[in-house]
C-alpha cells in the first residue's frame, strides 16, 4: 500500500503550520491579537494531525519511531524511573556506550535496567553509535541480567536500536555469538522481565535484550527483522521502494499485537511521543509497573515455563499430508 | 539480517558452465573439474580443495551410517502469513526444485555408530532462511534429544532469518535458543557445524551455542553482511573476513575439519562428549 499523494501534501501542510504556529508563541506577548492568532492555528494543526494519523501508513509510523526528537532511553530513565544508577563494562572486554545497564527504582522497587542507548544529538550519536551495540555490549547487558537474578530483581529492557552494530571488530568479537547468548540468558533468567519496544526493534540487535515473559511496544514503535529499505533493496533492487516494504514487512505495534509478538501496546500522544513525552512516559510507567505486578505474583518456574511456551508457539505454519518429498 | 543474496556466483557459474553436466567449474581456481570426480571427492575441488556447497542431502549422505537415517517432520510445510510479496510464489519454486518442503532436514541417525539427532540446511531452498518451519523443525530437535536422551549436530548453511515472514522469522531465534538451553539443561552435548555459509540470524542464535563449533574450510561465517560492513564503516574489508579461519583465529570456532574427515572428527568428538552414554551403550553389538 502507498501513502496517497495528498497525504504528503498534508505533511508538508503540517510541518508548515506547526512552525508558524511555534513563531507565534515565540513572539512578544504585545503582538495584536497574539492569543486569538495562536489558538486558531492550534486548531488547524490539531485537525491536520488528526486527519493525518487517525490511520497511519506503516511508512508513517517508521519516521515517527526514528524521529530525532523521539524520547529516549535517558529520558524514559528520568520519568519512569528513580535513583538511577548506571553500572559500565562487561569484565571482558570493555564498555560499550551504545548500551546502558544499571540499577533503579520502578514505581519504589528495585529493578535491573537494561537499553539500548541512542544520543540527544549527532555528537552523542556517533560516540554511542547510534544505540548499536558492540558484542561488549550485550555481554554488559548478560552481566547486569545474572546480577538480578542473583538477587531476585526483575530485569525492565528498553529497546531501541537499528541494529547491532556491523562493523570489523564486532565481527571480531563474535557479535553473533554475543547476540545468542543473551537471548539465552533472557529465556533462562529466573527473575521477571518486562520488555518495552520504546523505537526501532531492529532485528537481532533488539531481540538480544527483548525476550521476556511480557513485551510491551510503544504505539508508534516499529520491530522488524529487516529495515524497510534493505528489504526494498532485495525485494526490487530499489531502496526508494521503502514505503512498500515497510507496509509489506508488517512492523508496527499493531501488527506485531495480531501476530502474537507483542502483548500489549502503549498509547502514544497522536502523531508521536515526542509531541509530549511527559504523557508518553507517563503510559509506558503505567504499564511495565502493571505487568510486573503480574509477572511478579508467579512463582519462578512457572514463569520460566510460560516464557519457554511464549516463545516455543511463535511462528505460523502448516502440516501438509501431501505425498512425501523424496528421502535423502 | 538478511543476505543470502551475496555470493550467488556459485550456482549461476554452476550452472551455466556445465552443458551437458559432465564438468564443473570451481568457483575458486576456475578449473573445470570432471563431475564424476568432484563427486567421488565429497565435492571439495582436487585442484584447490575448495569446498562446495552441499545440498542437505547430500551432507545426510557424507554423516550418517547407511540405513540409519529417520526423518523427523518432513510433512510441516510453511505459511504465508503476512501475504508478503511474491513468497507464495518463491516458496512454490523452492519445493518444486528441492522436492523439500522447507530449508531444512531433521531427523536421527548413527554417526560411525553414535546414534545422534540432526538438523542439515538446505541453502539450496530460498537460502537455507529460517522462517517459522525451519525454527520449529530445528527446536523439535533439542527437544526431542532431550526425551531419547541424544546428542545434537547440526549443520547450519543459511543466510539467516526469512525476510519474507517478518518479524515471526526473527522470534524463531528465540524459539531455536530457547530449546538449545533445555538441551544444555540436560547434560547432552551439542555440536554446531557451520557450512558455507553461516550468516545473520542463524548465526545469532543456535549455531553459536554449541558445546564444540566445527567449520569447514573456507566457509563463510559472521552476522552481518559483508555490503552492509563495508557501508557503515566506508572502508573495503581485510582480505580473508568472515572465513572460518578468521572466526578460528577469533577464538569463534573450535576446529576447523576438511570435508572428507568429518564425519569421523564429529564421531569421535560425540563420544567425547559422552553423547554414546545413552542409547549406544545399550544396543551397539559391536
Amino acid at each position: 500500500m502507498t501513502s496517497p499523494p495528498d497525504r504528503a501534501q498534508l505533511e508538508q501542510e503540517l510541518q508548515v503550520l506547526e512552525q508558524e504556529l511555534a513563531r507565534l508563541e515565540a513572539a512578544p506577548q504585545e503582538v495584536p491579537d497574539l492569543a486569538a492568532r495562536a489558538g486558531a492555528l492550534r486548531a488547524r494543526v490539531e485537525a491536520l494531525r488528526e486527519a493525518l494519523w487517525r490511520e497511519p501508513t506503516a511508512w508513517q509510523v517508521v519516521q515517527a519511531a526514528r524521529h530525532p526528537q523521539r524520547p529516549k532511553l535517558e529520558d524514559y530513565l528520568a520519568r519512569v524511573f528513580t535513583e538511577v544508577v548506571e553500572l559500565h563494562g562487561d569484565r571482558l572486554f570493555g564498555d560499550d556506550p551504545a548500551m546502558f545497564c544499571g540499577l533503579a527504582r520502578l514505581d519504589g522497587q528495585p529493578v535491573a535496567v537494561v537499553g539500548h542507548h541512542k544520543g540527544k544529538d549527532t555528537r552523542e550519536n556517533v560516540s554511542r553509535r547510534w544505540g548499536m551495540p558492540n558484542p561488549e555490549g550485550y555481554r554488559k547487558a548478560v552481566r547486569v541480567m545474572r546480577l538480578a537474578e542473583k538477587l531476585g530483581l526483575p530485569v525492565v529492557s528498553l529497546v531501541d536500536t537499528p541494529a547491532a552494530y556491523p562493523g570489523v571488530e564486532a565481527e571480531e568479537r563474535g557479535q553473533a555469538e554475543a547476540i545468542a547468548r543473551s537471548i539465552l540468558t533472557m529465556v533462562e533468567l529466573r527473575c521477571p522481565v518486562v520488555v518495552a519496544i520504546t523505537g526501532e526493534g531492529g532485528s537481532g540487535g533488539a531481540l538480544a535484550i527483548g525476550v521476556g515473559d511480557r513485551v510491551l511496544m510503544m504505539q508508534y514503535a516499529i520491530y522488524s527483522v529487516i529495515p524497510p529499505e534493505g528489504c526494498a533493496a532485495i525485494l526490487w533492487r530499489d531502496a526508494g521502494r521503502k514505503e512498500e516494504a515497510a507496509a509489506a514487512l508488517k512492523l508496527t505495534a499493531w501488527d506485531l499485537l495480531e501476530l502474537g509478538v507483542v502483548d500489549e501496546v502503549v498509547p502514544e500522544p497522536l502523531g508521536g511521543a515526542h509531541l509530549d513525552p511527559g504523557r508518553a512516559a507517563a503510559a509506558l510507567q503505567e504499564a511495565l509497573v502493571r505487568h510486573l505486578r503480574e509477572v511478579q505474583a508467579l512463582p519462578a518456574q512457572e514463569r520460566q515455563r510460560r516464557r519457554y511456551d511464549k516463545y516455543r508457539r511463535m511462528g505460523r505454519f502448516r502440516v501438509d499430508l501431501g505425498p512425501s518429498a523424496p528421502g535423502p | 539480517m538478511l543476505n543470502w543474496l551475496r555470493r550467488p556466483k556459485y550456482e549461476s557459474v554452476e550452472r551455466r558452465d556445465i552443458p551437458a553436466g559432465l564438468w564443473a567449474k570451481c568457483p575458486r581456481c576456475a578449473q573445470l573439474v570432471y563431475r564424476k570426480e568432484l563427486e567421488r571427492n565429497l565435492k571439495v575441488c582436487p585442484k584447490c580443495g575448495y569446498h562446495h556447497r552441499l545440498s542437505g542431502p547430500e551432507r545426510l549422505h557424507l554423516l550418517v551410517d547407511e540405513g540409519t537415517f529417520e526423518e523427523w517432520d518432513p510433512d510441516l510445510a510453511s505459511l504465508d502469513p503476512l501475504e508478503f510479496p511474491d513468497y507464495a510464489e518463491r516458496y512454490r519454486q523452492a519445493v518444486q526444485r528441492t522436492g523439500r518442503r522447507e530449508a531444512v532436514l531433521t531427523g536421527r541417525g548413527r554417526i560411525h555408530g553414535v546414534p545422534t539427532a540432526l538438523a542439515v540446511f538446505d541453502f539450496d531452498f530460498l537460502g537455507g532462511s529460517m522462517g517459522s518451519v525451519v525454527g520449529e523443525k530445528v527446536a523439535r530437535v533439542f527437544e526431542r534429544a532431550v526425551d531419547l536422551r541424544l546428542p545434537v549436530v547440526t549443520c547450519s548453511a543459511s543466510g539467516g532469518a526469512r525476510m519474507q515472514e517478518g518479524v515471526l522469522s526473527l522470534m524463531q531465534l528465540a524459539k531455536t535458543v530457547a530449546a538449545v538451553g533445555r538441551l544444555h539443561a540436560a547434560g547432552l552435548p551439542f555440536v554446531s557445524v557451520l557450512c558455507d555459509p553461516t550468516t545473520g540470524g542463524v548465526t545469532a542464535s543456535f549455531a553459536m551455542l554449541g558445546d564444540v563449533h566445527v567449520a569447514e574450510p573456507g566457509a563463510l561465517i559472521g552476522f552481518a553482511g559483508a555490503r552492509v560492513i563495508e557501508q557503515t564503516i566506508r572502508q573495503k574489508l581485510p582480505e580473508g573476513f568472515q572465513t572460518a579461519e578468521f572466526l578460528l583465529r577469533c577464538g569463534l570456532v573450535d576446529l576447523i575439519v576438511p570435508r572428507p574427515e568429518l564425519k569421523q572428527t564429529l564421531a569421535r568428538l560425540l563420544r567425547l562428549l559422552g553423547g554414546d552414554r545413552g542409547e549406544v551403550a545399550l544396543d551397539q553389538p559391536s
